[in-house]
């Protein structure tokens, strides 16, 4: 099992590095002079070459991009800002929390929601509730998000007062950020794990079951449910990146100074750095969890389990 | 499913599909709305000049809705029916070109690696591993960042964030071709791999493609609405939906009804696209209905 996560953790920086090349690339192309567009045209020759040399920008794309990727993997280090020449890194450690709290503990709400109702809206197919949580699944999942987010803090926090509406503090704040991201993903959760239900108490074995005489709820949570599990976490997996990027758009909604939001303002600032070390940040996260998923699924999976266990790793 | 009057035997596989898509009336609710939206695209400016929605009006301003005003006034009294009915083309002009050139792209690209196997379906795949760990808004963001806003730069963000799925869809759709026996027949009489991927999987794979471009339709509506509500996209001024959301957030306690509107614009449109897709795929493949 060790074998397996140091090997998944090892294909890893390929896809670290690429990623910083497909970043630095695409903010290669921003058009003008960066020592221009940060201190504007008032600032002396030597004001620029001293802005240029500090930031390495004298020297070639090539160059600048090797070194980056030297720096973040011997120091963890995320470049400068041009702004306010600290370090990104600083900045992102104090703001990733506010991130992987909402993205966290919406998603876990998205999944307990969505694999629950999911499971009861396909055993008890064609039932009125299975009609109702269709349904608002269907208009969930087309729901921008952000609308969805002021239209929460309208209800809850403008009319009934029960919720800050904006900021971070209490846990009271958290609440909004993960129903907003929750509700869209717990309906396209539920979605998928009504299908691949349907799909499994079709299955053989879980009429061999019933034809034992095993008890329904054994035959749904036992049978049925453990094999439309492995699909669903797959699924949970593969929403994550969208989700991630709807937590820098509810962060931007309910002004908390989250990753989302940093990488926000230094786009609309032009702080190159800033915006790459966030996005490649993101990134690294976004893989890790995706690590995470790949061995809960080895976990839950006996078989691929035994690939590793058994044999010794191949 | 209701019984069919009608033998399926004596249809072509085109009518089957359209007929089956005919039963589903959920689905044709759905592209009942994608043609309201394409009639409102064309004909808007006989329902409702796109004068009404700049003209100002201070003395009418924030308004609620009423019979003169649809859907209210904004801050500077302009009228809210006819900015959200002209945002249409905006959320449209982007969403359209992105999606199809997504589409298209993946088409190509798919058919190559499904076909030219081993090295480039490799190399594609390790590319796309790499594009598919930045979450696609991020990406769009980056772009944004690079280029700046525009209605051109977000078609260009959105179709790079759009280009890894779609890729990624059609390589599959295309490899799942690839084993089947007429494919091998055709092959096995002559047939070159041009001419076995332009006149055999490419049209066998355009059903599941129209699918997965009517659900990413639905997507990259959403994606361009946020780009614009968080100010990295269609700038105010212009009435795109996500932009007259942006613009409405300070009057969100004294004037919801700012708010109200251009989101069902959206939620409308997303919802009616992932209708009419899921309408398709269960018409071109029945035996995926649920």
């Amino acid at each position: 099992m060790i074998k397996y996560i140091i090997r998944r953790l090892i294909t890893l920086v390929p896809i670290i590095i690429g990623v910083t090349l497909v970043v630095f690339t695409i903010l290669e192309m921003t058009p003008g002079d960066p020592a221009k567009m940060m201190l504007g045209d008032g600032a002396t020759l030597e004001q620029f070459e001293a802005f240029n040399e500090k930031f390495g920008l004298d020297k070639p794309f090539v160059s600048r991009f090797f070194n980056y990727i030297l720096q973040l993997f011997t120091r963890f280090d995320f470049g400068t800002s041009w702004l306010t020449s600290r370090p990104v890194l600083d900045t992102l450690k104090a703001r990733v929390p506010i991130t992987l709290i909402i993205a966290v503990s919406s998603i876990a709400f998205a999944s307990t929601i969505g694999v629950s109702l999911g499971v009861i809206s396909a055993v008890k197919q064609y039932s009125k509730l299975d009609y109702v949580s269709r349904l608002t699944a269907m208009v969930l999942a087309a729901v921008p998000v952000f609308w969805l987010g002021m239209m929460l803090a309208i209800l809850f926090a403008l009319k009934l007062g029960w919720l800050p509406s904006s900021g971070t503090g209490s846990w009271k704040h958290y609440i909004l950020p993960m129903m907003t991201l929750g509700l869209p993903y717990s309906a396209r959760i539920l979605r998928s794990t009504r299908g691949y239900m349907l799909e499994a108490v079709r299955q053989d074995f879980v009429r061999t079951a019933r034809s034992k005489g095993v008890p329904e709820r054994y035959v749904i949570w036992k049978h049925a449910f453990l094999n439309a599990c492995l699909p669903v976490i797959n699924t949970i997996g593969v929403y994550m990146g969208g989700l991630l990027g709807g937590a820098v758009v509810t962060e931007n909604v309910f002004g908390c100074n989250g990753l989302g939001s940093f990488i926000i303002n230094s786009v609309k600032r032009k702080d190159i750095p800033a915006v790459t070390g966030g996005t490649v940040f993101l990134a690294m996260i976004f893989a890790l969890i995706l690590l995470a998923v790949d061995i809960l699924y080895a976990f839950v999976d006996p078989r691929i389990k035994a690939r590793y266990t058994a044999k010794g790793a191949k | 499913m209701v019984m069919n009057k009608k033998p399926l035997r004596s249809m072509s596989p085109l009518q089957e599909t359209i007929y089956r898509f005919s039963q589903n009336k959920v689905s044709l609710i759905g592209l009942a709305v994608v043609l309201l939206l394409i009639f409102i695209i064309i004909f808007g400016e006989f329902i409702s000049p796109f004068e009404n929605g700049v003209k100002q009006n201070i003395r009418m301003r924030l308004q609620g809705p009423s019979a003169e005003h649809w859907f209210g006034t904004d801050a500077y009294g302009r009228d809210i029916f006819t900015r959200v009915l002209h945002g249409t083309k905006y959320t449209m002009m982007i969403a359209f070109p992105a999606t199809f050139i997504a589409e298209v792209i993946g088409i190509i690209l798919g058919a190559c690696a499904a076909f030219y196997s081993r090295w480039f379906d490799n190399i594609l795949m390790r590319v796309l591993d790499v594009f598919q760990a930045i979450p696609g808004q991020l990406l769009a963001l980056a772009v944004v960042a690079a280029l700046g806003g525009s209605l051109f730069n977000l078609v260009i963000a959105m179709l790079i964030a759009r280009i890894p799925a779609s890729v990624r869809t059609a390589r599959s759709i295309m490899l799942s071709l690839v084993g089947q026996e007429y494919i091998d027949a055709a092959r096995s009489y002559g047939s070159r791999d041009y001419h076995l991927i332009f006149r055999h999987v490419i049209p066998n794979s355009l059903g599941a493609m129209i699918v997965s471009m009517t659900i990413n339709l639905s997507a990259i509506t959403l994606q361009v609405s946020s780009m614009s509500y968080i100010g990295l996209g269609v700038s105010p001024p212009t009435p795109e939906w996500g932009a007259l959301l942006s613009e409405a957030r300070e009057f969100i306690i004294t004037a919801p009804h700012l708010i109200i509107f251009p989101g069902i614009a959206i939620l409308l449109t997303a919802l009616s696209f992932n209708l009419v897709g899921d309408g398709l795929r269960d018409a071109l493949d029945p035996r995926l209905r649920d």
